[in-house]
């Protein structure tokens, strides 16, 4: 019994420590990550000029506002939506109870999407602005209609593979109002309406980066002060409830919760897929649990180190010419989604 | 009269608004322990999921504790009450303790992060269930039977009043089902937990229930003390049992004797006739069975059994008729099977039984081999 409870001590002290390793190197990474990301691009910059500008301001005024009116705020802005996506998915998952669902692959990133198109082509067309929070407002909108979707089809189709399929086409529909929009739009409105409808985070700005992470930033706090219940539920709706979980609430507040994160993604960079199933999966394995009050912040971390590292990519790897950030998403993120498949059949 | 703990008042149970059973009056006691027992498919589940709330209420009213379960916040009722259902999900990635550990759900924090004593007390809830060696193992790769003995440890976890358990023992081998049932039984006598649960084995319902509820068809079908309510009648009736029998006293299930005029004659006392007849049953050969007293192991499985039965009043020699009878089987059947009939003491003419099936060249004998027919 002795040696039984020695045993047990000494792996929960090995599990907090593995919780610690995995923090220290998801925040090395991101540290990392933003230092390379601020160190590339097509313009090169000498690192000892960037340290100066970033922590006096001073330099040539070409590479001052590089640095920090285009460099800075686009890794924030991907590191803040990494996190946003990585959290949306871990809430879809905890809400279907299973591992396969995000934003992307239930067509709420698309409706978030088409109902963004429709503001910025008719109502930039006709007044000639739309403020950031408003754009997230009609994402949030788009995204809700999407889900309000999702949740009658799953009254009907109890297995997630219906699911699925079903949001999948719900995506596609949602894809087809935006790019026939798109095509029959005057052109002066497109012109960033193309690239933001692939998914990118370039053209951020100081603003948008601001109203973004308060949001995210909100949200991200509510969802970790939600980890009791998500444990809870882990079990089962029926158990959570016997818990003391007010299960018509929780399920509300996962959704809305959800649908706020993945809209204010969608709203600033786009549809960004696969961080969403990737991230929470790669995070659990690493850590080794599925307790939400540890998996909730690493996810947040880590989803923020998947898009500034993709970012990376999709600016580098073919410079001076970008990739969408779903390319880069969808290749690192989509083996790992086949991965837990085959794992899950075994 | 002692008052109820649990008191369901011309409560309505079904689906949507729609009333499955109706007019269920049952009154339990604390510590108690009270069965529902029926057949498949006839309502136990809907029973327990309205006194656990999963289910609405169609009609009447359940008491706990003398408030009506409505009035309970989800809080309040989470520490009064603790459930262990068949379907429930296998997290990935989570240890015995960690599922254990959340039935600490109504007594954490904000975060629900567990304190020392919170600790020690899912420690103690794994040693009542003798799973303490498998704290931190992957809850995902444990067995059936340790699951659920986990599952029942999440439950004493939440320290409830009374726990409620849908079909514990499905899916469990003997000695597992044997353990849990031992389990629930020192909580209801050690620590006045009243337990509530539905049970498909009928024999253990009436081994540990102090109460059991037979649920069939629209209503509640009977409702007393295992003896009062489990006769033969009363299970055969409650299962549809036509062919099969189940013996109440013993909770022992015998299949269809065979049809048709007995041909075979087995002869045996003390319980050593069973095998015989079993597999007699089993090959579908109509059998007569004797000399058996009616006290004898045999007797219970002989009715069921076999096609006759010659029978004999205990403590006393055969009669003269029953030895007759007896010697007219001898007579009529192809073939006697000596089973290990006791020829001593007073019923050393059961001897001549055997001698005169031997004369007439129809006797075999199991003892000292394995019997093959």
């Amino acid at each position: 019994m002795r040696a039984v409870e020695d045993r047990d001590g000494k792996r929960r002290l090995g599990r907090r420590l593995r919780y610690a390793a995995v923090f220290a190197v998801l925040a090395a990474a991101l540290v990392l990550v933003v230092i390379l990301n601020i160190n590339s691009g097509s313009v090169r910059i000498p690192p000892g000029r960037i340290l100066k500008i970033i922590l006096t301001g001073q330099g040539e005024v070409k590479e001052v506002n590089i640095i920090r009116r285009i460099r800075m705020p686009r890794i924030m802005m991907s590191a803040v939506l990494g996190g946003a996506l990585a959290l949306s998915g871990f809430l879809l998952q905890t809400f279907f109870g299973n591992p396969i669902a995000g934003p992307f692959v239930l067509g709420i990133s698309s409706g978030a999407k088409m109902s963004v198109a429709i503001v910025l082509i008719l109502v930039v067309g006709r007044f000639g602005a739309v403020s950031s929070l408003g754009l997230v407002l009609a994402a949030f909108a788009g995204a809700m209609l999407s889900t309000a979707f999702i949740l009658a089809v799953s009254r009907a189709v109890r297995q997630m593979a219906g699911l699925l399929v079903a949001g999948i086409m719900i995506g596609y529909i949602c894809s087809a109002v935006t790019e026939f929009l798109v095509t029959f739009a005057e052109d002066a409105d497109i012109v960033n309406l193309h690239g933001w409808s692939q998914g990118s985070f370039s053209g951020a700005d100081w603003p948008s980066v601001g109203t973004a992470a308060l949001i995210v930033g909100a949200a991200s706090v509510c969802v970790f002060l939600l980890s009791k219940p998500i444990g809870a539920y882990l079990m089962g709706e029926a158990y959570a409830q016997s818990m003391g979980v007010n299960i018509r609430l929780f399920r509300m507040e996962l959704i809305v919760l959800s649908g706020i994160l993945s809209a204010c993604v969608t709203a600033f960079a786009g549809p960004v897929s696969f961080v969403g199933i990737a991230v929470p999966f790669l995070i659990k394995q690493a850590l080794g649990t599925s307790k939400p009050v540890v998996v909730i912040p690493a996810a947040f971390l880590g989803g923020a180190v998947f898009c500034a590292v993709s970012d990376l990519i999709a600016r580098m790897a073919f410079s001076p010419t970008e990739l969408n950030i779903s390319t880069v998403t969808s290749v690192l993120g989509a083996p790992v989604v086949i991965y837990m498949l085959i794992r899950r059949r075994r | 009269m002692e008052k109820s703990y649990l008191q369901l008042e011309k409560a309505a149970v079904g689906y949507a608004g729609k009333a499955l059973i109706s007019g269920i009056e049952i009154g339990v006691k604390k510590g108690e322990i009270v069965t529902l027992a029926g057949p498949n498919g006839s309502g136990k589940s809907t029973i327990l999921k309205s006194i656990t709330r999963q289910l609405a209420l169609v009609g009447g009213d359940v008491l706990l504790d003398g408030r009506p379960l409505a009035a309970y916040s989800p809080q309040e009722l989470a520490k009064k009450m603790a459930v262990v259902l068949t379907a429930g999900m296998r997290p990935e990635l989570m240890t015995c303790r960690d599922v254990a550990a959340m039935g600490r759900y109504p007594y954490t924090g904000r975060l629900g992060i567990l304190s020392g004593e919170d600790e020690r007390k899912v420690d103690a809830a794994l040693q009542m269930v003798n799973a303490g060696h498998l704290a931190e193992r992957p809850y995902g790769e444990v067995s059936d039977g340790e699951r659920q003995r986990i599952l029942l440890a999440r439950a004493i976890c939440q320290e409830p009043e009374i726990i409620v358990l849908d079909e514990p023992t499905s899916f469990l081998d003997i000695r597992h089902k044997l353990d849990l049932l031992s389990i629930l039984q020192r909580m209801a006598r050690e620590q006045g937990i009243t337990v509530v649960m539905s049970l498909h084995e009928i024999d253990l319902a009436m081994k540990i229930s102090d109460r059991v509820i037979c649920v069939k068809g629209a209503s509640i079908y009977a409702c007393g003390t295992p003896e009062e309510v489990l006769r033969d009648e009363t299970i055969r009736d409650l299962y549809n049992l036509e062919s099969a029998s189940y013996d109440a006293l013993t909770g022992s299930v015998e299949m269809a004797a065979p049809a048709g005029q007995p041909q075979i004659l087995v002869l045996s006392s003390c319980g050593r006739g069973i095998p015989v007849y079993r597999r007699l049953q089993r090959q579908g050969k109509p059998f007569a069975a004797g000399v058996v007293y009616t006290n004898d192991l045999d007797y219970p499985a002989a009715v069921r059994l076999s096609a006759h039965v010659i029978t004999a009043e205990p403590f006393a020699p055969v009669s003269d008729a029953v030895y007759s009878e007896a010697m007219e089987w001898v007579e009529k059947c192809g073939r006697v099977i000596d089973a290990g009939l006791v020829t001593e003491g007073g019923n050393r003419r059961l001897a001549d039984l055997l001698q005169r099936a031997e004369e007439l060249g129809k006797l075999e004998s199991t003892a000292g081999k394995v019997w093959t027919v």
